[in-house]
């Protein structure tokens, strides 16, 4: 990047803070891995030594969503299940972002029945959509890409610090 | 003598008149009993020591779509004893759709008809905890009847409020 070489010149380098937070943040997006159904095989695909998400400092699958940055739904989300999701993402940090993976969960995929949810845009705000039946893990790897670059054109102050009483997940 | 054929007999003494149907299509034997006699039945066939109907494999529903004679109970019965399957066919006329619950012959009924109730709401008389399985409590349709609609009915199924 000849970052180094610029500090060996002056030991200093100007940026802004937002640049260097959403520098930061992209780099290192943990995913909640929201794996319901199929698409969660293709998940671990993902982040297993031969595709290796670590490439995108996306490798620490947290299984608690205190811990998370990004949700990765895969699966069919039923009605019955809505309720579970949700519940777990109101429980992820700000910032937070959510990627919707494979058809089911965009859209209800081939389950145009009554139990399943028809897209999970209905109730949580999806900011990646992945296509595919299911998706191939690199294009879950591109779906994470394009979280880093909303992320990298975000601003620190887009995410205020909200107390957890606020957001009706903890009480007192 | 055969033991389909003994089946059959068996019953036919026991039951008479009550057994309404005796088919066999593809080697599988299927009986269609009056519904008032399916308990009678049950014990009939789990305690009688030669037919030893010991295994209930499924409990499950049709629904014809027509106004009489709407549903049946259908129940796949297994004889290790005698490693032969046989149908228990009992037909519901007209409303309200129940019949007596097997559940005191074959524990293993007990969810196969907490299923059936959920999906076809034929209310089974008798039964120690009939809940719905899959749907949620306070649900007010039966999704595998033939008017319900494949998408489902808007708003009956409750999801979280959309975020800001």
């Amino acid at each position: 990047m000849g970052l180094e070489a610029k500090l060996t010149q002056d030991g200093f380098i100007t940026t802004t803070l937002d640049a260097i937070i959403s520098w930061a943040r992209k780099s290192s997006v943990w995913p909640m891995p929201m794996g319901i159904s199929c698409c969660a095989i293709e998940m671990i695909s993902a982040a297993d030594p031969k595709y290796d998400l670590a490439r995108f400092g996306s490798e620490v699958m947290r299984f608690t969503p205190r811990q998370c940055d990004v949700m990765i739904v895969a699966g069919t989300v039923t009605y019955k299940m809505a309720q579970v999701v949700r519940r777990i993402y109101d429980q992820m940090p700000e910032p937070k972002w959510v990627i919707a993976m494979g058809a089911c969960t965009s859209s209800g995929g081939m389950y145009r029945s009554y139990s399943v949810v028809q897209g999970i845009d209905q109730f949580l705000p999806v900011d990646v959509y992945t296509a595919g039946c299911p998706p191939r893990p690199e294009n879950l790897i591109n779906a994470v890409m394009a979280i880093q670059a909303k992320i990298a054109k975000s601003k620190a102050r887009d995410y205020p610090d909200v107390p957890l009483t606020d957001l009706g997940v903890i009480k007192n | 003598m055969q033991f389909k054929e003994l089946i059959v007999e068996k019953v036919k003494e026991k039951f008479g008149e009550s057994l309404q149907d005796v088919n066999e299509f593809r080697g599988d034997l299927s009986l269609t009993i009056h519904k008032d006699k399916i308990l009678q039945l049950a014990e009939f066939l789990h305690n009688d020591s030669e037919l030893a109907f010991t295994m209930c494999k499924d409990v499950t529903a049709i629904d014809w779509a027509v106004r009489k004679n709407r549903f049946t109970v259908v129940y796949h019965l297994l004889s290790l004893k005698n490693n032969f399957n046989l149908r228990v066919k009992a037909n519901l006329e007209n409303e309200p759709y129940t019949i007596e619950s097997v559940t005191s012959v074959w524990r293993s009924a007990d969810w196969y008809e907490r299923e059936t109730y959920d999906m076809y709401g034929i209310v089974f008389e008798n039964h120690p905890d009939l809940r719905r399985m899959y749907m949620p409590e306070g649900f007010e349709y039966y999704p595998l009847r033939k008017d319900f609609p494949v998408l489902g009915i808007p708003g009956s199924l409750p999801l979280p409020n959309k975020t800001e």
